[in-house]
């Protein structure tokens, strides 16, 4: 309890005090998470829409194999993305390893898969619904797509903001292909990791409450800029 | 002049859901004028007549013959369902939609919606969220839908199920003045005082198949199958 309680105040210190290498790694924390975010969402969410919309042969399978990659151990992807990064990798020869565009890179490919199964279950409801007028209106796929997402923007902000979720509290693989390297790849949780392995609990603590903050912060963000939950909306 | 996408001839026209025979065969013309309604006692294959005339129902190859192509076909006709289906978009955006699908700009298409919403009452509710409305004002929605790109040949599903008097006289007033327009009606209809004061033709359909077909006077006058006999005087129906 003493140390949640010395956690607590060092947050508050770390804050109140806008400790310069606290702002530097929330911001870092900031720009792989929301990174990964809007390039997964620029992924999942079509691809999403393009599976309520389709009907082929292996589409249950798709499906499935789609939710159970929501559950893709992150150390694994990190482990696949250093092997491909790294310089006897195929592609080794970016220099990307140990930087937080392989970090995004991990992050994508973890949260991808979780945003795309959201946004199929939320634009097959829609679909349901839109199915005969959008087929009476003579739509093509494209505009069926581009229709479902548009109606179905607040379901599909949840998609988003489920793999922000994920993102930002991802450690394991963002540590083996970011390497926690300080003022380059450290983030709030693999600072978290550190400081727990030198037994700094309060500090540990102290991240992970801004990691909180900050996480809760980013969902108000958008649900204020996207006007959900205003009566009359949807 | 453009081609007109009709008369409309159907030859042995089947549908077929799970392996059972839901419609036809059907074979009759649809002429290039006046308003069609279909009567018929419930799963007679009303709905899925007009699903099947729209194009919403797989059906027998080649049994429907128009005199266009299919997309000119397509893009000539508008379908209003029994249970409007609303879009998540203002009552001004639903509206738009198909002009918008059609190629036109936002703004053009937004000032032509503003101006059918005016047409149909519903000009006091143009920003307000589509799915908020009654279901009078739902209905006269889709209906501004159906025909802001002034179809040719329109469907209606039974457009004023379960509307009061009030707004099936406003839906009526808003048809009558697309016929005028030179549109082609075909609506099916529970309510056999709208079928006397729309219809130019009726259609009986009994069990997916036209038990009887023409002229209004001559069809409530005097119905010729025993079938029609039976539904118009309220019998029950085997």
């Amino acid at each position: 309890m003493n140390d949640i309680l010395l956690g607590l105040a060092e947050a508050a210190r770390l804050i109140v005090s806008f400790d310069p290498e606290l702002i530097e790694i929330t911001l870092r924390s900031l720009q792989v998470s929301v990174g990964a975010m809007v390039i997964a969402s620029a992924i999942g969410l079509p691809f999403g829409a393009w599976l309520a919309i389709n009907r082929f042969r292996m589409r249950r399978v798709v499906i499935a194999l789609l939710n159970a990659l929501m559950g893709l151990p992150p150390v694994v992807v990190g482990l696949i993305v250093y092997i491909l990064l790294s310089r006897s990798g195929p592609f080794g020869v970016l220099g990307l390893l140990f930087t937080p565009t392989a970090m995004v890179i991990a992050q994508v490919i973890i949260i991808t898969p979780l945003i795309a199964s959201i946004a199929h279950q939320a634009i097959r409801e829609l679909w349901a619904d839109y199915h005969d007028l959008l087929i009476s209106l003579n739509t093509t796929k494209s505009q069926r797509i581009r229709a479902l997402l548009w109606d179905g923007r607040r379901a599909l902000l949840t998609a988003s903001l489920a793999g922000f979720g994920r993102a930002i509290g991802e450690v394991g693989a963002i540590m083996i292909v970011g390497g926690n390297i300080d003022h380059a790849t450290r983030v709030l949780t693999t600072a978290i990791a550190l400081e727990t392995g030198k037994g700094e609990f309060a500090l540990a603590l102290a991240l992970g409450f801004v990691l909180i903050a900050l996480a809760i912060a980013v969902n108000f963000a958008m649900h204020a800029l996207s006007r959900t939950e205003r009566s009359g909306r949807w | 002049m453009v081609a007109s996408i009709l008369p409309l001839h159907l030859t042995g026209l089947e549908v077929h859901r799970r392996g059972k025979r839901l419609l036809g065969p059907v074979s009759m013309t649809l002429k290039g004028d006046g308003t069609t309604v279909i009567i018929g006692p419930n799963g007679s294959g009303k709905t899925t007549f007009l699903r099947a005339l729209h194009g919403l129902e797989r059906c027998t190859h080649d049994a429907a013959k128009w005199q266009a192509d299919e997309e000119t076909v397509r893009a000539r006709q508008a379908f209003v369902f029994q249970s409007p289906i609303m879009m998540r978009r203002s009552v001004q955006d639903c509206i738009a939609y198909p002009l918008i699908l059609a190629g036109q700009g936002k703004t053009n298409a937004r000032a032509a919606a503003a101006e059918w919403a005016e047409r149909v009452g519903l000009s006091a509710a143009l920003t307000r969220p589509a799915h908020v409305l009654s279901g009078g004002e739902k209905q006269k929605l889709a209906l501004a839908r159906a025909l802001i790109r002034q179809p040719e040949l329109l469907f209606l599903d039974e457009p004023c199920a379960n509307l009061d008097g009030r707004s099936t006289r406003e839906i009526e007033v808003i048809l009558a003045d697309a016929r005028q327009s030179g549109t082609r009606v075909v609506m099916s209809t529970h309510d056999m005082g709208q079928a006397r004061r729309l219809a130019d033709d009726v259609i009986f359909l009994y069990g997916g198949l036209i038990h009887e077909a023409g002229p209004k006077d001559a069809f409530f006058s005097a119905p010729k199958t025993p079938e029609t006999r039976a539904f118009l005087n309220g019998d029950l129906l085997p």
